[in-house]
């Protein structure tokens, strides 16, 4: 041959994509047997059992708040237990007009006594100590303050021993604590992520040196930062996939068991922190979070290490 | 200083330091037309592969104007830099191939990195192959190619963009001289359809082979052009040549 081999079809001048396998060839990796998915399957696992316990705990305060928000409890202060009685009958009956009052339940004498016997012992505890006679009230709206003053008032002005609370003031303080811990479970997930981000930025920039010969050719022969930040990206959502779904099944296995365990109690208020469909998309939203992290990282790690270069 | 007329490149006092250190080149002044054929040569030390560098786009001088194309490189941003590097080949001293790609995927790469597509890039290549007598060896990896061997797949590398500048830093240091004078005549019929040709070397027999050719003689990072042949050469010499110079 005495000329130089004719060129089929024509070159793009432009700036395109440097993909499919020889682009991924450039960074040749031994995928599995790096860190780089080992850690992120372990980060959205943890991050997929952080977000589950925010949002249980979550359903349960907003359960429990929902159910206690039209109910407030009367106590009738009174030493005298015929006058006491007297007037817990008169209360229930100044309640039962209010036209904000759904329900009305006197609580029994005997129901009371239970409800103090792990402090006073077994025994008829009402026979020595004056105990107030207590009645449950639904109310058919929010007991707001403004509510509760009202209902206060009216009682008062027949029975002023009359006290009225509203029961979700009493759980205030479980509230904050679970207000707490859903904050404590969103900052592990901070943290988690941005544990991951830098893990991948330390794998990116190892790669990057490790390859650094490879990026220096294409870069001399024309390849754009953005093709070769494209390759290490390549690499890195490979990693992020197969870590993000391995922590993925992982953290709902474990959230399942968990959850399991907890439903095995039977009770009332564990019940209310149950999943809805929302709150599955938001789980499932943890390991795309994840490669998308991972990827934007290692493209701000790559972009800056080619910036160095002329 | 614009770019000269129908030139390729045209460089304008140009110097070039790394970091403090004094110039290693200075006050280059030189144009390079479309289909000549350029010896680099110097001793040792001289600025040859300073000078490769700037003609390649691995450096920025330190001062001084550098045109390509018709553009002033000295103002155009880093990221349109890949569109020139495009249309230029590059044979290098210690060839850069890709290590753990082979002969084929390490001459497919400029086509690859252009976006030409997959079923177009294989024909080309595997000629080009051919013609450097490596068909055999398209699938072998650089570390089991002979010296000679590695510098005809950077030579195949370097041309099989068609590219309108191609810089060869000793291009022949490793074959024998039949292969050499072989692709001395690749390099000259590159030169025939447009490809302006630099060349460094230190091989007489090779600058003997091309007579017509131009020589850029570096001493001490200066550019010996006691005519000015080098910067405004004679307009016979390029005016044959396809190019127009109308900017990248």
């Amino acid at each position: 041959m005495t000329k130089p081999p004719p060129i089929s079809g024509e070159l793009e001048r432009g700036v395109v994509a440097f993909g499919g396998r020889a682009a991924a060839d450039l960074v040749p990796r031994r995928r599995v047997a790096g860190p780089v998915p080992w850690v992120i399957a372990i980060m959205i696992m943890l991050s997929t059992l952080a977000a589950g316990a925010a949002l249980s705990l979550g359903n349960l305060a907003g359960s429990a708040r929902s159910e206690l928000s039209g109910a407030v409890t009367v106590q009738v202060i009174e030493a005298d237990r015929q006058s006491r009685d007297a007037q817990a009958v008169r209360a229930a009956e100044l309640l039962l007009g209010d036209p904000a009052v759904a329900a009305v339940r006197p609580v029994p004498r005997e129901e009371l006594v239970s409800l103090v016997e792990p402090w006073l012992g077994t025994g008829d505890a009402g026979a020595a100590i004056p105990l107030p006679a207590l009645i449950d009230v639904q109310l058919s709206r929010a007991a707001d303050n403004a509510e509760v003053l009202r209902l206060e008032t009216l009682l008062k002005a027949e029975i002023p021993t009359a006290r009225v609370d509203a029961q979700s003031a009493l759980l205030q303080p479980v509230y904050a604590a679970l207000s707490a811990l859903q904050y404590l479970s969103l900052g592990l997930i901070a943290l988690l992520a941005i544990a991951s981000s830098a893990a991948v930025w330390l794998a990116s920039r190892s790669a990057f040196v490790n390859h650094r010969e490879s990026v220096e050719i294409v870069h001399l022969l024309g390849g754009a930062d953005r093709q070769i930040a494209r390759i290490f990206q390549r690499s890195v959502a490979m990693d992020a996939v197969l870590g993000a779904t391995l922590g993925l099944g992982l953290g709902t296995a474990v959230m399942l068991l968990v959850a399991n365990r907890f439903a095995a109690l039977d009770s009332g208020m564990v019940a209310g922190g149950g999943f809805d469909w929302g709150d599955w998309l938001v789980i499932a939203a943890i390991p795309l979070s994840g490669v998308l992290i991972a990827l934007m990282t290692a493209r701000i790690t790559v972009m800056s290490a080619l910036r160095r270069m002329p | 200083m614009t770019a000269v007329q129908g030139s390729i490149v045209s460089f304008d006092n140009v110097g070039l330091r790394y970091g403090t250190e004094p110039e290693v080149l200075s006050d280059l002044s030189f144009t390079l037309f479309p289909g000549c054929f350029y010896f680099l040569t110097g001793a040792s030390g001289a600025g040859k592969t300073s000078l490769l560098k700037l003609l390649y786009l691995a450096q920025r001088p330190s001062r001084g104007a550098i045109h390509m194309f018709g553009t002033d490189l000295i103002t155009t941003s880093r990221d349109d830099l890949p569109r020139f590097r495009r249309r230029l080949g590059v044979v290098f001293q210690d060839f850069r191939l890709v290590g753990h790609l082979s002969a084929f995927d390490n001459v497919a790469l400029p086509l690859r990195i252009a976006g030409v597509k997959e079923a177009d890039v294989i024909r080309p290549v595997s000629e080009m192959l051919d013609w450097v007598g490596l068909a055999h060896r398209a699938r072998a990896l650089p570390a089991t190619l002979s010296g000679g061997e590695q510098q005809r797949v950077a030579i195949a590398r370097a041309v099989i963009g068609r590219p309108d500048l191609l810089v060869a830093d000793e291009p022949t240091g490793n074959v024998d001289p039949d292969m050499a004078l072989r692709l001395l005549r690749l390099f000259e019929a590159l030169g025939r359809l447009g490809t302006t040709v630099v060349v460094a070397t230190h091989d007489v027999q090779l600058l003997k082979a091309l007579p017509d050719s131009l020589i850029m003689r570096l001493t001490k990072g200066r550019l010996l052009d006691p005519t000015g042949a080098l910067r405004y050469p004679p307009r016979a010499s390029y005016a044959a040549a396809p190019w127009t110079g109308t900017g990248a």
